[in-house]
């Protein structure tokens, strides 16, 4: 048996997972290997599949920026022609006026605080980043801008995956349930918009339950019931 | 004036607080304990009492100290002024500067801190009690707070002071052993890996006894390593269901 730790088990950092060479490992940080064997980094939940392929999600964590990922940012200086943004990941990230603003832009007459001042929240993607420059955003895509109304939740990066669930079945049962629209940054800001503020409070609820339950099995019908347990509380259902 | 030497050792072979000389400290750990920190941890080996902060991997400030292949990692060893007997200063003193360096050097072993370049790590390390043995609990409390603060790290470290007093080789040697032993011997290991991250050695062994305290500090450190384990899977075992 090359595996030694079951699925859905919490690992520790130093913790020998695997021995062998017929053990598919995903290329992550959250394991490492030596000669043969496989040991955790991280404090996790392993994931094996058909009994060969293993992944460790870690538990706790930072948010790492990735190409193409969708993250809410905050406005936390303006330059003279880029806004800096807070995306709280271990580097800052960048937003280019010329990238918010469709016509020519003169910094010489305009102001950039008129468009994004420090505090605003912009939902956008990551298009550049190498980690040896800071991450680049755009807000050029569907969805994408400033966030205008609404709440946001934060929650730890590492439990992103958790809340969206296999294929969004979390997210998405959260979503239907609350009646809320629930767009998922991945660096662990989650931006609700519900038809009442009871709705968004249940739908927060619901996520933080999500966040502090994660390593616990059999959570999405837990979460469902809690939803309706509170939605009825607050007399939005019968 | 005559002074008589305190025996530390009595006849029946039990050490001046009762242990036995491979015996350690009650122990106490616990991580999670500081909600601004990324990670921290306190861990607790009788009267010494250490708490230890993480933060990171952030940006750098000042800017000058990047190194642009890997994260940084600063870490301060520092005793509050009420951890000793007398006060102490709470400015810096050359063993505190000079702990804070090995206690990093031994940590730099440990992070992968070549897969976030441009980055600083900061642990800082407080002595809130001090009777021995406060370097060796402080980086296991960094340790475990490095690993509640999620960054990928090898092993956790284990770590203890082994001491000689009256010619008897003891484990987790306490203030009065240390003031008048005749040898102290920290170590610290990643025991999974069975490597050394840290050993110092002040005082005199022969080459005998010293594999045999080397042999007594992995029978501590097996021990510490379980508390390690069992300190952070508390937190996730404590998180109940709420049922509705």
């Amino acid at each position: 048996m090359p595996i030694l730790v079951q699925h859905r088990q919490i690992v520790l950092p130093g913790q020998l997972l695997a021995e062998g060479k017929d053990v598919e490992v995903k290329a992550q940080h959250t394991i490492y290997r030596i000669g043969d064997k496989y040991y955790s980094s991280v404090i996790g939940l392993t994931d094996v599949q058909n009994g060969k392929r293993l992944s460790v999600i870690a538990l706790e964590g930072f948010y790492f920026p990735k190409v193409d990922d969708i993250v809410i940012g905050m406005i936390i200086d303006t330059g003279l022609t880029s806004w800096t943004v807070d995306i709280r990941s271990p580097y800052l990230a960048i937003l280019h006026a010329s990238d918010v603003l469709s016509k020519p832009f003169n910094p010489l007459k305009d102001n950039l605080r008129k468009h994004l001042d420090i505090g605003d929240l912009v939902l956008a993607k990551i298009i550049q980043f190498d980690r040896t420059r800071s991450p680049v955003l755009t807000v050029k895509g569907k969805g994408l801008g400033k966030i205008t109304k609404g709440v946001i939740v934060e929650i730890i990066p590492s439990r992103v995956p958790r809340v969206i669930g296999r294929k969004g079945s979390m997210i998405n049962m959260v979503k239907e349930e609350t009646k809320c629209q629930i767009t998922i940054g991945l660096n662990g800001r989650i931006w609700i918009i519900g038809p009442t503020l009871t709705h968004e409070e249940v739908a927060i609820l619901a996520i933080k339950k999500i966040e502090r339950e994660t390593h616990i099995s059999g959570l999405t019908d837990r979460v469902k019931a809690f939803i309706r347990e509170e939605l009825k509380k607050r007399g939005l259902a019968k | 004036m005559r002074y008589e030497k305190i025996k530390l050792v009595d006849e029946n072979g039990l050490r001046i607080d009762g242990r036995k000389p491979d015996q350690l400290r009650p122990v106490k750990m616990e991580v999670s304990v500081l909600k601004n920190a990324d990670g921290s941890a306190y861990v607790e080996q009788g009267n010494t009492r250490v708490l230890a902060a993480v933060y990171g991997p952030r940006e750098v400030h000042p800017k000058h100290l990047t190194l642009p292949d890997r994260a940084i990692l600063r870490t301060r060893y520092h005793m509050v002024p009420y951890s000793t007997d007398e006060r102490k200063s709470p400015a810096p003193t050359r063993r505190e500067i000079e702990l804070s360096k090995v206690i990093r050097e031994a940590l730099e072993s440990v992070i992968f801190v070549e897969l976030y370049p441009r980055t600083t790590i900061d642990v800082f390390i407080e002595v809130i009690q001090a009777d021995a043995g406060t370097r060796t609990a402080g980086l296991m409390a960094a340790s475990l707070a490095l690993a509640d603060a999620g960054i990928p790290m090898k092993d956790l470290i284990a770590a203890v002071a082994i001491g000689k007093v009256d010619g008897t080789l003891v484990l987790d040697i306490n203030q009065v052993e240390d003031e008048y032993g005749e040898a102290d011997m920290p170590i610290a290991m990643m025991p999974s890996l069975g490597e050394i991250v840290l050993l110092q050695l002040n005082g005199v062994l022969s080459e005998e006894e010293f594999y045999e305290a080397l042999k007594l500090a992995q029978k501590g450190i097996a021990q510490l390593y379980e508390f390690e384990k069992q300190a952070l899977m508390k937190k996730y075992v404590e998180v109940k269901v709420e049922e509705v």
